[in-house]
Order: structure tokens, then sequence, then C-alpha cells
């Protein structure tokens, strides 16, 4: 394989049993442009869909400006946090400081909106100059009789997975100040599903039909109380593991509540996501409910499925995502529908995800981390893949190559989440990769 | 492509330097371009990195290959705002490549203010017409409009080269075009290669396409061709043919002031009432041009600044509505809200396509935008007047 930086060699490697496993979770090289984004987008990422809470960047515009409405996080009520308030530092602020601006402004928001709690991010800047975000907090937090949550996430201090947990160490925060009257014994707190597209409310759908209680969602349509009362739910049920298992992992230590990891895309593991709660919870009834769900749903999908697979059988997909843990759903779907998957990847993968994924996959499937634009573009033309599956920044080179593109990322605007979204996703791929307008890109000498 | 030097916490405390050399290094030995334009952040800013000191160490160790280039500029996002940003690195194309020789060449500079590159390749079409001679920088068409052939090229044909940058200090004249934008390369190219310019607004409209057009026959000392009348002739008639739909019109506009004062100027020359404009760039300019355009309009409000912000806008709208809004997405739910026509103009536009494609400037790009005030305006109407008024024509 050409082309790759001697460095990350090590962070490419291939499907099959017998292959050595790949490297991750190193820092991004200097000079390689990674798809990856900042500690501070990391955290405002995953508080982001907390809805009634508000959510204000002390740090110069830019970072907020970018991360105004950055995901589809959809609310069933206030939509608070589609407002990306920011202290706007200007160079005076910088020389002398922020921290009179940062209160002002907080207390002004607060007068405005009259929020449940506030998260106050900071930036590289505010990192540098050394700005006491946490003793405004205190302050404001005295006074206004409401959480005020500083989330330290400066951009340089690690990568984006350290924003993950900047972000749960502040939820945690939150879990056990209140609780509510009363808690159902069998209910579970939702992690790491943000409700993109209405996926959540998919999913609150299968659970209410199996008598589960879904307790808090964190962070889908969000709210700040039932995050406090997390603390009473039975179950932690763990979705984006990536951004999720450090809170799940505090709430073990801290409240002894057990959690599990579960995907809900793809229908087998949207199945197991069912029957793993019921199985916990030793419920004979809940567990035949969830039969008779799945059973309904297979009965409606497998027809619909089936004209799908015949069409795509024999395509093959790359696949490109933030969490490894996506890839492996993503790869047991697409076989359900016939496509085979030949290079898989992710910005923030774990070694045990991609040792599964290496097992998963066919022999001489290409398996990368971490990886760039020079090198997606070298794997996709080298195993003549037809669909490119990945997030914002992979679509354009996917497009200029010629080939068809599913968004499979926070910018999604069909839900492809349970049974439902399996459907979108046949759809979407469908649509994609058969489109006649690839037709026109084909040279001569293709 | 826009790779990084990848900060962690250690480079923040003991400096960039040796990243950003790492970064260098490996750019040029996988990405293989000509030249690097590094710019720096808040962070690399405020702790102090010496980029000139830095390059240079680059350049000693040997990470530079011959004939390659890597260039800099300052862009600490608390200092002014994106269109800072802009000028800051167009004024470091002059700095790092115009060289003056004794030879001067029969060429006319266009510095391109902030625009679309459908804006740009417009502009150079119109000079290609007069038969001009220029040079554009920077320059994106070919770069961010480029065609889809199924393969994926990381650069793109079209752009500046760098010959062409470095034949800059030859020119006889520069044009700037949007104050803004481009002033701080024009005065640094006078003084560095004695090449004289005058800076203009972007040519949005009758008027400001005149100015150019005349400015550039001057300069060049070419005539203005009769295709170019022709061009003229049809937006008028575009104009005329719908001047009812427009007349008295009240607009609210946002956006950044190079593009906001020329758009206002040809709102006004059509006979709408632009009545709130804002921009959070800061600058005198603005303020004084606005005066100048708006004298006729005493009803008409204009902000420019920290202060002037959406929720300034929407207030004003709430206050006395208005007709039309005219700017980039983030006016969605003041569109929404009020129920009004939008028309999407200058940056972002992340909702709607084709603004890369289709351009605002010159008489064509005139006409492209009028037919698309007419078409909110008509839709506006189809879809909201009582039953007994609709009707085959209009």
């Amino acid at each position: 394989m050409a082309d790759i930086l001697d460095d990350r060699k090590k962070q490419v490697s291939m499907g099959g049993a017998n292959e050595p496993t790949i490297d991750c979770n190193k820092a991004s090289l200097a000079g390689s442009v990674s798809q990856r984004a900042c500690v501070f987008c990391g955290s405002r990422v995953v508080l982001y869909p907390i809805v009634d809470a508000l959510h204000i960047i002390h740090g110069p515009i830019g970072c907020a400006a970018y991360t105004w409405d950055i995901r589809g996080s959809l609310s069933s009520g206030p939509e608070l946090h589609r407002l990306s308030y920011c202290t706007d530092l200007q160079e005076r602020d910088v020389i002398f400081g922020g921290e009179p601006k940062l209160y002002k402004s907080i207390i002004e928001l607060i007068e405005l909106h009259n929020p449940k709690a506030a998260f106050i991010y900071t930036t590289c800047i505010v990192g540098v100059i050394g700005d006491d975000v946490e003793q405004i907090c205190r302050t404001v937090q005295k006074e206004k009789g409401i959480p005020i949550i500083p989330v330290q996430a400066p951009g340089f201090q690690g990568s984006k997975k350290d924003g993950y947990k900047v972000a749960c160490e502040a939820i945690f925060t939150l879990v056990g100040t209140k609780s509510k009257p009363y808690t159902p014994p069998k209910s579970i707190n939702i992690l790491g599903d943000f409700n993109l597209a209405g996926e959540l409310w998919i999913l609150l759908e299968y659970y209410k039909k199996m008598g589960v209680h879904v307790n808090a969602t964190i962070t889908g349509d969000g709210r700040v109380d039932d995050i406090c009362n997390a603390h009473n739910a039975a179950l932690n049920v763990v979705q984006c593991s990536g951004s999720m298992n450090y809170l799940a992992k505090m709430m073990k230590d801290k409240y002894n509540i057990p959690s599990m990891r579960v995907s809900y895309f793809g229908i087998e593991d949207m199945s197991d996501a069912l029957y793993d709660v019921a199985r916990y919870f030793k419920d004979d009834d809940m567990m035949e409910k969830a039969r008779q769900l799945v059973k309904e749903e297979f009965t409606k999908l497998m027809p619909a499925l089936a004209w799908y697979k015949e069409r795509l059988t024999g395509k093959k997909a790359a696949i490109y995502v933030g969490g490894s843990f996506k890839a492996i759903s993503l790869i047991k779907a697409l076989r359900l529908i016939g496509v085979e998957t030949v290079i898989v990847g992710s910005q923030t993968g774990t070694t045990e995800d991609y040792e599964l994924i290496k097992q998963l996959c066919n022999e001489g499937t290409i398996i990368v981390d971490d990886s760039n634009p020079v090198e997606l573009a070298h794997f996709v033309k080298e195993k003549n893949a037809d669909i490119f599956i990945g997030g914002v920044k992979e679509r354009p080179i996917a497009h200029k190559i010629g080939l068809g593109f599913c968004d499979h990322n926070h910018e999604r605007k069909e839900p492809l989440a349970g049974y439902e979204g399996m459907i979108n996703f046949a759809k979407e791929i469908y649509a994609t990769a058969m489109s006649p307008v690839w037709k026109f890109t084909k040279q001569v000498d293709k | 492509m826009a790779g990084t030097s990848s900060f962690s916490e250690g480079s923040s405390v003991f400096g960039g330097s040796a990243n950003l050399v790492t970064a260098i290094d490996n750019m040029f030995s996988i990405y293989k371009p000509e030249v690097i334009a590094v710019h720096t952040t808040c962070l690399s800013e405020t702790i102090g990195d010496d980029l000139v000191q830095i390059v240079s160490k680059a350049q000693d160790d040997g990470c530079i290959p011959e004939g390659k280039h890597v260039i800099h500029c300052s862009t600490p996002s608390y200092v002014g705002s994106h269109v800072t940003g802009y000028a800051n690195q167009v004024t470091a194309f002059v700095k790092s490549f115009s060289k003056a020789t004794p030879k001067k060449r029969n060429v006319i500079n266009l510095i391109a203010g902030w625009m679309e590159p459908s804006d740009m390749a417009e502009i150079k079409r119109l000079t290609k017409v007069m038969e001009a001679r220029t040079i554009m920088f920077p320059d994106m068409t070919g770069v961010l409009d480029a065609p889809l052939d199924g393969h994926y090229k990381m650069y793109p044909k079209g752009g500046t080269t760098v010959a062409d940058l470095i034949l800059t200090g030859d020119s006889k004249y520069t044009i700037g075009l949007g104050q803004y934008s481009t002033e701080d390369a024009c005065i640094k190219l006078e003084n560095k290669c004695k090449v004289k310019f005058e800076v203009m607004d972007i040519p949005i409209g009758f008027k400001a396409t005149d100015r150019f057009l005349m400015s550039m026959s001057r300069a060049a000392n070419l005539p203005i061709p009769e295709t170019l009348s022709d061009e003229r002739g049809k937006l008028i008639d575009l104009i005329a043919d719908n001047a009812k739909y427009l007349y008295g019109k009240r607009v609210a506009l946002f956006g950044d002031p190079d593009t906001l004062i020329p758009l206002t100027e040809f709102l006004v020359s059509i006979d709408m009432k632009p009545v709130y404009i804002v921009t959070g760039t800061p600058g005198k300019y603005f303020d004084e041009r606005m005066t100048e355009i708006l004298k006729d309009i005493p009803e008409a409000k204009f902000k420019s600044g920290e202060m002037a912000d959406m929720f300034q806008l929407h207030q004003w709208i709430k206050q006395e509505g208005v007709d039309l809004l005219i700017g980039n997405t983030y006016g969605k739910y003041i569109a929404r809200d009020e129920d009004l026509p939008f028309v999407r103009f200058g940056f972002p536009i992340a909702d709607r396509p084709g603004h890369n494609y289709f351009a605002k400037t010159g008489y064509d790009g005139a006409a492209n935008l009028t037919k698309q005030i007419l078409d909110v305006f008509l839709d506006h109407f189809d879809r909201t007047c009582p039953e007994e008024k609709v009707e085959f024509q209009l």
C-alpha cells in the first residue's frame, strides 16, 4: 500500500483472523489531514442535545459559530440547545481576562431564559489565559440556585475522546442530585443515543411496548431533571460506548448501576438490544412482549429488505465512521442486504472493537484507524468500492471519485436505527449506489 | 485540503515549533503540494509562536524541498471577524510572492474580495471578453467549483499559479475588489513593487459593474465591447419588465460589508427599499458608504460591529415588517418566523445548492439575483394570496 506516512503504517491492517491487530488510540500525526475533531468539539457534541440547559461557550466566536446546530438532535420540547451562546472574546479580553464578561453573560442569559442548568465550555484560549471558569460557575450557582457546570475542554488537551470524558464528568455532576417522587423498578437509562433524526423516539416506542420504563435519556432529547434522577434506574443501556463508557463506569462505581453495550443498527443487534434488557430483568412477560415485537417488525421488514437485497447483492462498501462499535453493526447490516464490506475504519476505535472487526471481516478487507483523505481515496480505488458510508467529511471524497455516499453521521436526516431505520438504510444505500448519475462519470479508460 | 499541526497540551506549554516543523515535513512528503499556507489560531498566537522563525527552522532542517514554498499569516480568532482573516491571508500572498523586476507587463492584477467561485468566474469572463490580461488572486475558480469526473484530485487544475503570484509585482495596475478584504494587500503591493492601485466595490449590480468595467477599460486601455453593453441591456430589460414587483419593497439584509455595500446600492437603484442592514464586521467605511447610499431613504437603519447581530435585525423587523430578507443560511429562522421571502446570499449558505456555480456579480449575476428575488416574491404570492387572485398571467 503506497502513500501512507511511515508513522501511520501500524494503523492500517487487513481483515482475517490471522492478521496482527491494528494500532489505535494515538494522537493524530501532525500534517496528516485527519478526519477527527478537537476536545472541545468532543464535549460539545455529547452535551449538545440536553435541551433545557443553556450552553455557553467561553471563547472567541469561531468555536461557537462552527458548532452552531452541529447535530441533528431533535427535541420534543424546549429548543434552548439550538442556540450557540458565546462570550465572543476580543483581543482586550484575552489580554485583561474574560472573567467579568463571562459572569455578565451567564447572568444575562439565565434571566432571559430561565434554564434548568447551564454548561460553560472552555476553549483553547481560555485554557491558555487561565480564566478561572470554575470560580465563576460556583459564584453564579450560589446566586441563581441552578447547577452551573464548567466543561473544561480546551481543544489542545488531547483528542475528541478526551472531550467525551470531560462531558461525562459534567453529566455526572448532575446525576444523583435530585430524585423524582417515584421511579418504576424496571427502568433503564439510555446512554449514548443523541436522538438524531428522531431515532430515540423510535427506540422509546419499542421499549414502551415491552413494558420497560425509560428513565433518563443521555443525552438525546435530554432533560436536566431526568439526568438528575438517573441514579434511580436499574440498568444503563449504552449505545455509543466510545462517548459514554466513562459515565457508565462512574455510575457503576458510585450507584452500583450495571451497564450493557447495545447497538440499535441492523436488525440482529436491535433485537439483541431488546432481548438483553428483558433477560436482565428476568421478566418472562417482558421477554414475550419483546419476542412479539420483533416478530411483528420482522414480518414487515423482511419482504421489503429482500427487494433491496436482490438488487444490491455483490456491491462493495467502504465504511469510515467515528467510533468502531457502529462499524461492527454496519458490517452486519450491510451483509443482510447483500453488500460486502471491503474497507472499514474509524476515527477513534478501540483495540477490542478492532479485534472483533478483524474476526468479522473477510480476508483482505482493509482496516484503518484515524485515516485521512489521501488514504481513503486510495483504498477505495484499490478495492473498487461502490458505496461509501461515513460522515460529512467523507462525502466530497466519495462523490468526486464517483461513488454513492450514505451519511451515517450526526448530520443524518433520516432515522437509521431500529427496524424502521433498517428500511431507511437499505433505501438510502440503494438510492445512492444505484443512482444513474454515476454512469455518466465512468470514463472510457475505466 | 486542511491539515493541522495537531497541538497537544505539551505544545501549548513548550511552543508548537516542533509540531509545525513535523507537519510541514509530513505534508511535503506525502501530499506533495507546491505551497503550504500556514495560519495561526488563537492558541498559537497567544502562546507566542513566531512563525517567521519556525518556518526558517523548517527551511534549515531541510523540510522544505527546493522550489517549494511555505507562506503564513496571523489569524487569531479574537481579532476582527472572518473577513479580517481573509484580508490577512491575501496580504500574505503579496508579502511572500510578489516581486518586481525592471520589465513591466501589460497586465492588471485583480485582487478578489470574499465572494463565491462563481462570482470570480464571472469577473474573469468579463475581463476576457474585453481581451484584457489579468492575474486574479485569490482565485477559487476550478477549485471550489470543480467538476465531478470520477477522479479524486487533491489539487484541481484551477487557482492562481505561484508563477503568476510572483509576476503580480510587474503588473501595471491593481484593482482591489472589496475594501475590507483587499485594501491591505493593495497597499502592500504598491509599497513593495510600486504597482498603483484602486480599491472598489465587488461588481454587484449596475453601478458597481459599470464602475468596474470603466476602471478596467482605463487601466488596460481597452474599449468596453458591445457584447457587454448587450448584457447590461438585458439586465435593464428584466428589471423594467418587473419594476412593479420591485418598487418600494422593504428589504432586510445582513452579511459581510464588501458584499452588502454594492448589494444595497443595487437594490436602491432598482427602486427597492433596503431598510435594515447589519454586519458583524467592524469598520467605519461601511457606515460612511451606507449613509451615502441610503440618503434618500430616511427610515433606513444600519449597524456594524460587535453589537450588530441577528437579534437586532429581527427586533427591527418585528417593530416594522419587511417584504424580503437577503442573507446567509442563519437567517432561516427569521424568515420562517415572519413568513418572509428569503434569498440566500453570502457566507455560509448551507441549505441551498448552486451558489458556487451561479454568479451574483456582473450584469448576468445581477440578473440571476433579480430573478431569485422575483421568484421568491411571486412564489410567496401564489402560495398565500386569496383564492380569487390566483391567475396565470402575472
